[in-house]
């Protein structure tokens, strides 16, 4: 069994209370996350995630219920809720509007310095979170408003590095970025994962990145945790969560609904490489190309 | 003529004194009115600066741009520029000004100096082109992201401009947010004829689209039909650009040796056809 990192119980937040805008926002939530694992959390706009992410480090405080840190509920010593943000790590959305410093790695090294490091050391985990996020040497002497758009937005990632959290939050990181940056950005996350062997939760709109990427999913759905399974499974119920205002990866929809007409395929691929490997050679018999040599390839 | 030409325009942005960074080299462009084009590059390759090139929120540095024949780049000729041109852009929360959706849907036309039962004629008809009109008294910033950009839309059809230039969006929107916002554009431009100019770093939204043209380094790269264009898989690869996975799966079939009718740019297309051969 692997050990749990994050728990929360019944976890709930109200908005408004009292006023006529009173909303449950997250209801009852129990979950556990485990040490190590990439987490994908998907679910509408609505849903409920944001707030719920915001509780997991104590942004904010929930109505009821708790969140539990390697078993203490963060809550138990308000005073001490800001250890619990060094530990577990956020990245907003857009993070890149968050750059103030006059330079990339004084900008990288504001978290560290902040939790109490000395310089030295705070400079050398800024150096070492900047090569994780791939962002180069020639630009950690620049101003952050120098940089291009994904060169901003990995600098803003690497801050939050920069102080080694136990747990990373990520809020749609690669919103806005282009094709090939939203695939670096995941390459550099996912092997940032690998190698710190630290938690990973990924919020994203994205189901083809999140198919990629995460092991398990959390699925929010009207201020409640709809599903918490492993990606392959949550993807195998496409119906499901097309009633949640979700989809399946389109690779996956597309090997569905081939699995219906009779090829021998697992209907929760989630990679074009994955689905090729396993269409290929019943297609290739099936429906061989009739120009001279096709079997060539 | 086209409702929109581009001819050999060039453009540089001030980086500090005395250094300047072009971004655009020579591009020409028409775009007839009705049409519905799909702009795709990576970032940093020009499309955004090409959208306010076309309602005259930036001036070309040499070469011009025309809008119904009218000089964009000339002072004198903005107001009917914009009058003609609307730019929707990607954050919903920095184009919304007003407290309530229909103030905020008028508050084009009143600029524009309509009359007030004018105004509301528009602007209820704006609200139900988006399909809002059911929350036309609720505050702006309890939307969902979709609905907001929808109310952003219909901000832009109560100006009645016969062109809509949208830049990215959909980029902080969820799915079904995406798909409201797709739905909106898709029917302005089949039913009222809006000429639509989309910039998209999503594949499966620029192949919905009539026509697609892909940027690269301040360059017109490629500019063709949907199917044209992302037939060239392998091309569109090495400028960083994607394909949509239905499209991918099939021409890396069909390279492999499968033997496929076409090369499908969407799931459903994808499966249909393959409910067909199978």
């Amino acid at each position: 069994m692997s050990e749990t990192i994050l728990e929360t119980k019944n976890l709930t937040y109200q908005y408004g209370i009292g006023t006529p805008f009173e909303k449950t926002a997250v209801e009852d939530v129990s979950i556990s996350i485990e040490k190590g694992e990439f987490l994908g959390v998907i679910g509408h706009t609505g849903s409920g995630k944001s707030t719920l992410i915001q509780m997991l480090n104590g942004l904010i405080r929930p109505t009821s219920g708790q969140v539990l840190l390697d078993g203490q509920d963060i809550w138990a010593e308000p005073k001490k809720i800001r250890a619990v943000r060094f530990r577990v790590g956020m990245v907003f959305q857009y993070p890149e509007y968050q750059l103030f410093e006059e330079t990339v790695l004084k900008d990288i090294v504001f978290g560290p310095k902040n939790m109490g490091l000395s310089d030295e050391e705070a400079l050398a985990r800024a150096k070492e979170a900047a090569a994780f996020t791939g962002l180069k040497e020639e630009l950690w002497e620049k101003s952050p408003f120098e940089l291009s758009g994904g060169e901003k937005r990995r600098a803003a990632i690497a801050g939050v590095i920069a102080m080694d959290p136990d747990v990373l939050i990520l809020d749609e990181p690669t919103a806005g970025l282009d094709p090939r940056g939203r695939d670096v950005l995941l390459a550099q996350i996912t092997q940032y994962h690998k190698k710190r062997q630290n938690t990973v939760m990924l919020v994203s709109h994205s189901m083809e990145d999140i198919g990629r990427t995460a092991d398990r999913l959390l699925v929010m759905n009207q201020s409640r945790c709809a599903m918490l399974a492993p990606t392959k499974e949550v993807f195998s119920q496409s119906a499901k969560l097309e009633q949640m205002g979700l989809r399946v990866p389109q690779i996956t929809k597309i090997v569905q609904e081939l699995g219906a007409l009779g090829c021998p395929v697992d209907p929760s691929t989630l990679t074009v490489d994955d689905a090729l490997k396993q269409l290929l050679p019943y297609l290739k018999q099936k429906l061989p190309r009739k120009e001279a040599g096709s079997d060539a390839v | 003529m086209a409702f929109i030409q581009v001819k050999d325009v060039h453009f540089s942005y001030d980086l500090e004194p005395g250094a300047r960074k072009e971004v655009l080299h020579g591009i020409n462009l028409e775009i007839g009115e009705g049409e519905f084009v799909a702009l795709l590059g990576h970032n940093g390759c020009g499309k955004s600066t090409m959208a306010k090139l076309f309602n005259g929120m930036l001036v070309p540095g040499s070469g011009q741009v025309l809008v119904d024949g009218l000089d964009a780049g000339k002072e004198e000729n903005q107001l009917e520029v914009r009058r003609r041109v609307g730019l929707v852009l990607q954050n919903p929360d920095n184009q919304l000004v007003a407290g309530i959706v229909e103030e905020d849907v008028a508050f084009g036309p009143e600029n524009l100096g309509v009359p007030p039962e004018e105004i509301r004629k528009r602007v209820d008809a704006a609200l139900k082109a988006v399909d809002m009109y059911h929350y036309r008294e609720h505050a702006p910033h309890k939307l969902s992201g979709g609905q907001k950009q929808r109310v952003a839309i219909a901000g832009i059809i109560a100006m009645e401009t016969r062109c809509i230039v949208l830049d990215e969006p959909t980029a902080m929107l969820d799915p079904r947010g995406r798909q409201e916002v797709m739905e909106t554009i898709l029917r302005l431009n089949r039913e009222k004829g809006i000429t639509i100019v989309l910039i998209t770093h999503y594949m499966d939204e620029a192949v919905q689209a009539g026509r697609v043209v892909v940027m690269d380094e301040g360059k017109v790269l490629m500019d063709g039909a949907p199917q044209e264009v992302f037939r060239q898989v392998e091309r569109l690869k090495r400028h960083d650009l994607d394909v949509p996975q239905a499209t991918e799966l099939c021409y890396r079939l069909q390279a492999a040796g499968v033997g496929l009718p076409e090369i499908p740019l969407s799931v459903e297309k994808c499966v249909g056809m393959f409910k067909e051969v199978l």
